[in-house]
């Protein structure tokens, strides 16, 4: 029997309604994350990036309407009961957040909060489950894993609370890992840490991890794959290498000058211009053609998704141009000017 | 385009004092103690020492880049620059005129001439107050311009930060963007006609292409307006792409300090190696497979004696933890021998310091022959 994939997403749309608007945060996301895989989503805020991840987990208000299907190691998330989803939460799939100050309970030691966590799910012992926990914190590398057992978190530094969140995480042996820009609070000689612990415990358990970031430095560390993410879209998918160095939508390009990525010092920067779109008014065709400096009329039609070869696709108009252009120099390129968008 | 003459015109020329040679901003031995909470039946109170003995100078017309871990002190600094915190000791000049002596420049001048933008765009702003209202209140305050002159004034410097004045004026700061709402913060900066801003984390919390597009104007405006800027940034990219000159702070001390270019090229000091080895590399096919240093910045209440990174450092040895290493020029990377004055005491008053303004200098007792250290001068000390 095929194993079914660790993640599988199918025309994922959140919107949320507020008032009279409605927000359009993901719209129409599919992927499909093999178990072992480190997908890296890339996105400035209002992409929603965070919103796809806590789809994953049905972690969504009230407020907001979910379509399209998600499967979690093949069971289906959407349909799943209360219940149901209790187990899964944490047991199959865990997350990892930002502020680990804010995700971890002031009241209870780490090593309560570790404990009761596989206790609660796996219906262990209390010795049992504090030798499980030592050895967790163990593991994320925390030094003197017997006395921050019984640490509370604001006992511990930036960079141990998120190791400990790391361990809360990990407790219950999850298939898919999702982590919610772990890093950006932190230092960078304590992110780098991080990250190659995650990198490590990733490739040793065999996990799907999800890693959202708006750092495309981290990306580029973390990632296996990499999707860039639009108001709400994929824009780009495919390995961190084609996407960071072959990149093919104009969006990519843009954030990747803007992140000062191979840029020489003191030059004048590329910007994108403008500003994110509104989620409750996306234009029709494509929602970045506003702000991009090779938009034509077509552009105002939803772009297709276009295979750069090796799984690497871009939605763009304009990638297909290039490829024929790169293909057959004789075809006169389409013009490259920029065009006003109505 | 007579609107925007005045500004155009203003600061460069007119108030420069000390001639183009005198750094704008001299600062010596600043030093800012806080006392932390007293441990229960302990004689002795914690102190944080945040700031504790930095030097450095900037010259006119030019970028210091401050780079630093949280808790190294970079924003303590900032705030003593302008006396928003009191300085427990030290000496800042200001274009040749001490700041607060009687023969120098007072506290309410200084706070004019230079001026700061925050990293929280939101609540530097008042919320009750319109964008046109906010950046006319300080010229009105402060230096009694009419208030038909400073409204339009205040529209010009919308014009000029890259807002429209006719959309924006009357506007809310909670209407704006982030990066929109960091332009009115620039702007309401730039109405008093600052010689130096000193930007605190300013683009930290934008995303990155609005970062981009505020960056290009930041650089605009120093050249436009001869502004000298002091910034303040943990985004190494960030303060590499900006920056004339750069300081590392460590747990409120200089480490290193020097151009932008010998600082990412051939860094001397053991953190600032670790700090720019741990830059993720932007490169999925060669990504970093070891981390530079382990653990967290130490916690600042009651810092390591001697060098404060010494319990973070590979090379650390005895002396590292009797003798603070003083920063002093780094003649070359290779040999480090050193001459005997300290680069950072120049005669007062004159436009002495414009030799420090340019020396790559580090403190690091490896970079210093004789001090003790196995490595001393023998310029075994290796960086990538």
């Amino acid at each position: 029997m095929i194993e079914p994939p660790a993640v599988k997403v199918d025309n994922l749309r959140v919107r949320f309604r507020q008032r009279e608007r409605l927000i359009h945060a993901v719209n129409d996301v599919s992927f499909t994350l093999a178990g072992g895989e480190v997908l890296g989503i890339l996105g400035e805020s209002g992409s929603g990036k965070s919103v796809t991840l806590r789809a994953l987990m049905r972690l969504l208000p009230a407020n907001c309407e979910i379509d399209g299907t998600i499967a979690v190691a093949g069971d289906e998330i959407m349909t799943a009961s209360e219940s149901r989803l209790e187990e899964m939460r944490g047991g199959r799939i865990a997350m990892i957040f930002q502020e680990p100050v804010t995700a971890l309970d002031p009241v209870f030691t780490i090593g309560q909060q570790i404990a009761e966590t596989i206790r609660r799910h796996e219906g262990i012992d209390r010795r049992t489950a504090k030798r499980r926990t030592l050895e967790l914190l163990e593991r994320v590398q925390i030094p003197s894993a017997r006395r921050r057992f019984d640490a509370y978190p604001h006992e511990l530094s930036g960079g141990m609370r998120q190791r400990a969140m790391i361990a809360l995480a990990l407790s219950c042996n999850p298939r898919v890992l999702l982590a919610d820009e772990p890093t950006t609070a932190l230092d960078v000689t304590v992110q780098i840490q991080i990250l190659l612990l995650l990198r490590e415990l990733q490739r040793e358990l065999g996990m799907a991890v999800i890693f959202v970031t708006h750092d495309v430095g981290v990306a580029a560390e973390i990632s296996d794959r990499l999707a860039v993410m639009y108001a709400g879209r994929f824009v780009e998918t495919g390995s961190a290498a084609q996407v960071l160095k072959k990149r093919a939508h104009p969006y990519t390009e843009g954030l990747l000058a803007a992140n000062l990525h191979g840029v020489a010092p003191g030059t004048r920067l590329k910007t994108i211009s403008g500003a994110p779109p509104n989620l409750a008014a996306l234009p029709p065709g494509c929602a970045f053609a506003p702000r991009c400096p090779d938009a034509m009329p077509i552009c105002g039609t939803m772009p297709p998704s276009v295979d750069c070869g090796g799984g690497h696709i871009a939605c763009c108009f304009r990638t297909r141009d290039r490829l024929t252009e790169v293909r057959d120099s004789t075809t006169p390129a389409v013009s490259l000017l920029p065009t006003t968008v109505p | 385009m007579s609107t925007t003459d005045f500004l155009a015109a203003a600061p460069a020329a007119a108030n420069d004092r000390g001639g183009a040679k005198q750094p704008l901003l001299i600062v010596r031995e600043l030093k800012k103690y806080f006392s932390a909470k007293t441990r229960f039946l302990s004689l002795r109170a914690d102190q944080v020492q945040a700031v504790d003995g930095v030097s450095f100078s900037i010259a006119k017309g030019s970028t210091l880049g401050v780079v630093g871990e949280s808790g190294c002190g970079k924003s303590t600094t900032a705030r003593l620059l302008l006396h928003l915190i009191e300085p427990d000791a030290g000496e800042i000049i200001f274009d040749g005129e001490a700041v607060g002596a009687s023969d120098g420049i007072s506290v309410r001048d200084l706070r004019l001439a230079a001026q700061m933008v925050f990293q929280d765009s939101y609540s530097s702003l008042n919320p009750r107050a319109t964008i046109g209202d906010i950046i006319a209140f300080g010229p009105r305050a402060a230096k009694g311009v009419a208030s038909r002159v400073a409204t339009q004034r205040a529209e010009n410097l919308l014009e000029q930060v890259g807002l429209r004045a006719s959309l924006f004026a009357r506007r809310y700061p909670h209407e704006l963007s982030g990066g929109q709402r960091q332009r009115v913060n620039i702007a309401r900066a730039l109405a008093l006609e600052p010689r130096l801003l000193i930007l605190d984390e300013a683009v930290s919390a934008l995303d990155k292409s609005v970062e981009a597009q505020i960056l290009n104007l930041l650089s605009d405006l120093r050249d436009d307006l001869g502004l000298t800027y002091l910034f303040i940034s943990h985004d190494l990219n960030v303060v590499r792409h900006v920056s004339d000159r750069v300081v590392v702070m460590y747990l409120g001390r200089i480490v290193e300090a020097g151009d932008v270019g010998e600082i990412f090229r051939r860094p001397l000091h053991p953190y600032t190696q670790a700090l720019l080895r741990a830059m993720p590399s932007m490169d999925p096919d060669h990504r970093t497979s070891e981390p530079p240093l382990t653990g967290d910045p130490p916690n600042p209440i009651n810092p390591p004696s001697g060098c404060r990174f010494r319990t973070r450092c590979v090379f650390a040895e005895a002396v590292c933890a009797r003798v603070s290493p003083v920063l002093a020029a780094a003649k070359s990377a290779i040999g480090g021998s050193e001459d005997g004055n300290d680069p950072l005491r120049p005669s007062r008053f004159s436009s002495g310091g414009d030799r420090a303004d340019r020396e790559h200098q580090v403190a690091c007792h490896m970079m210093v022959t004789g001090s003790g250290h196995s490595r001393a001068g023998a310029g075994a000390f290796g960086h990538d």
